[in-house]
């Protein structure tokens, strides 16, 4: 089990290292430095030069990557050009908000998909169950910023149930009992769109764990001991498929992460997504680095979490 | 009704084991969604292909202030954009686009993972490893963000490229489950015998084990498809697809990035977003049925 993880930390150690330097290099080669958005037909082609050097934009790559790898294992990934502050303290605000809006569609990922999966599985191929099994369809097949659009343009124009931008009310004043109301009332919307693009996994991998559940053994063991239906399932079946389903909440970061380009996009929700668009369109470099070296360490710890909490679940694959 | 099925079976029983198409074409006459949804994917995409002969894209993208932000009429059936460019045919020649693209993209990625995936599966050994690591690479990659990257450092930035740099995060995919499917079918007997009779390993790649792994390359070559098409409308709706003067379907969604045109002038933006809707749903179905017809154990009929 410790080896397991052990070598699983240790594989990720030279994956992170490789997406280093592929983003490193990547990122050099983008058009521009972080001074040329500064020259003015005023500035001294000299300062420039200068300026460089002092930055060290002048050495050899090599010695700019140990440098950016060595300040990186610190935590420090420079300054934003554009909001002219610690890439850290940047990406730290907007990380929060990034969590609280994962955290919420989780919350309603699994309020959704639990329910429908199990009871999609216990009344098997009835309409209820054909309906479940069409709407995982859909929102497997459905593309993330189709969905995102048309929620956003019937709950948010059309009907004025949510709002439209932001991720709170500006008129709030922070730390009141109204601030965080209008947090999460800003959260609504992409969260759920959000959730319902995530259920897929977990609605198919319930609705069939419960079908073969009702032929196992134990299920007859237990009918035939007289246990009431309702008690079979709530007992024996459910507790019996739903720890697996924890395991996904691995695959779900993973998820949601990718999703949340467009999601924070669309909703204009000021998180890391959205950071990541606006980013590259102002070629702030440093931003985008840390950006995707943080999405690629999130990425591989969800995939180990996912991986040691199916192990503890399930001793049957646990790797030797 | 029963009594014809009996008649069926009885028929299959005497004549020769239904070939893949018969399969395929039973699972579809079985389920009626599959059907319709067959249907609906030939009649849009041939539609759209032959639509776009009478569209002259050059009228089309035409300036015409006049026209500015129409709503749907006779003379513009789906009404007219910032620049009063007709919208239906800028669906019509975008739909285009994106079908084209998306076809090169699969394609690309379905040889080469193809390929890659015969080989590691048949030959084992230090290719496997070898591909073996570097799809693991790209599959922890949030690769969604370094195509991104990827597109903003590329010098001289056009369709073609665009499909290069996608093809080269979407061939993975397809790879590792040729290798798998590859890996059992290469300990099969008739390999073996095949190679005590001295035939050469393409020959037995090619012409005997790729063969028997085909109803599953085409089933992920129409999911694949379908996933495409989504990634370059995603793409170019985030801004980061097509250049904006090859009208795509995702460059007509990317107008509802203004709030003005998403709110009020809906036949803009909405055609496109539900054709893509309608597109993915009917490929993916029809590629459901597929995988049923392929899949002996989820067979309807």
């Amino acid at each position: 089990m410790w080896k397991t993880i052990i070598r699983r930390f240790l594989i990720m150690i030279p994956q992170l290292f490789v997406l280093s330097l592929l983003i490193f290099i990547m990122a050099k080669n983008m058009p521009g430095d972080p001074f040329t958005g500064k020259i003015t037909p005023e500035t001294d082609p000299a300062r420039i030069e200068e300026l460089r050097e002092i930055n060290g934009l002048n050495d050899p790559w090599y010695q700019q990557y140990a440098r950016w790898v060595g300040n990186a294992f610190q935590g420090e990934f420079g300054n934003s050009y554009t909001y002219k502050v610690k890439v850290s303290t940047l990406i730290g605000e907007r990380a929060l908000n990034t969590f609280w809006l994962s955290l919420l569609t989780a919350v309603m990922l699994y309020a959704i998909a639990v329910p429908l999966g199990v009871l999609a599985g216990r009344f098997h191929n009835s309409w209820f169950d054909r309906g479940v099994v069409l709407y995982s369809f859909v929102s497997f097949a459905i593309p993330t910023f189709v969905l995102a659009l048309i929620l956003l343009y019937f709950f948010g124009y059309q009907l004025h149930w949510f709002p439209t931008t932001g991720s709170v009310d500006v008129r709030e004043v922070p730390g009141s009992a109204g601030y965080y109301m209008s947090k999460i009332y800003h959260m609504i919307l992409p969260a759920f769109t959000a959730a319902i693009l995530g259920t897929v996994g977990i609605i198919q991998y319930l609705r069939t764990e419960v079908v073969d559940a009702k032929g196992m053994d134990y299920v007859r063991t237990a009918r035939a001991k007289g246990v009431p239906a309702r008690k079979v399932y709530s007992r024996h079946i459910f507790r019996n498929s739903l720890l697996p389903v924890a395991a996904f909440i691995g695959f779900t970061i993973t998820g949601l992460l990718g999703g949340s380009i467009f999601i924070e996009t669309i909703f204009a929700y000021p998180g890391m997504g959205q950071l990541f668009i606006s980013s590259i369109a102002s070629r702030d470099y440093s931003v985008i680095t840390a950006l995707v070296m943080l999405y690629g360490f999130l990425a591989l710890l969800g995939s180990l979490l996912s991986d040691i909490i199916m192990s503890i679940v399930d001793p049957r694959i646990r790797i030797e | 009704m029963v009594k014809e099925k009996d008649n069926k079976k009885e028929q299959e029983i005497v004549s020769a084991p239904p070939t893949g198409f018969q399969v395929i074409w039973r699972e579809f006459l079985k389920d009626k969604v599959a059907m319709f949804s067959l249907v609906l994917m030939v009649l849009t995409i041939s539609g759209v292909f032959i639509a776009s002969l009478f569209f002259d894209p050059a009228e089309v993208m035409k300036v015409s202030l006049r026209d500015k932000y129409a709503p749907p009429s006779t003379a513009h059936w789906l009404g007219a954009d910032i620049g009063g460019s007709d919208i239906f045919g800028q669906l019509i020649i975008g739909a285009k686009n994106s079908l084209l693209i998306a076809i090169a993209i699969t394609l690309i990625t379905g040889i080469a993972g193809i390929f890659i995936g015969l080989a590691c599966g048949y030959f084992g050994g230090w290719i496997d490893n070898m591909f073996m690591r570097i799809i693991d690479f790209f599959i922890t990659l949030p690769s969604l963000m370094i195509i991104i990257v990827f597109i903003t450092i590329v010098p001289k930035y056009t369709v073609f490229t665009f499909i290069i740099i996608v093809s080269i995060f979407g061939w993975t995919g397809i790879a590792r489950l040729v290798r798998s499917k590859a890996l059992s079918e290469s300990r099969r007997d008739y390999v073996n015998a095949s190679k005590t009779l001295g035939t050469n390993d393409f020959v037995i790649i090619f012409k005997e084990v790729m063969p028997n792994i085909s109803s599953i390359l085409i089933v992920e070559a129409t999911l694949n498809f379908a996933g495409n098409i989504g990634i370059e409308t995603g793409l170019t709706f985030l801004g980061f697809g097509l250049p904006p003067s090859t009208p795509s379907l995702g460059t007509l969604v990317a107008y509802a990035n203004n709030p003005l045109v998403m709110s009020t002038y809906w036949w803009v933006w909405l055609p496109a977003a539900l054709f893509i809707l309608i597109l993915m749903l009917s490929i993916n179905y029809v590629g459901q049925a597929l995988r049923r017809a392929a899949d002996a154990k989820q067979r309807l009929g």
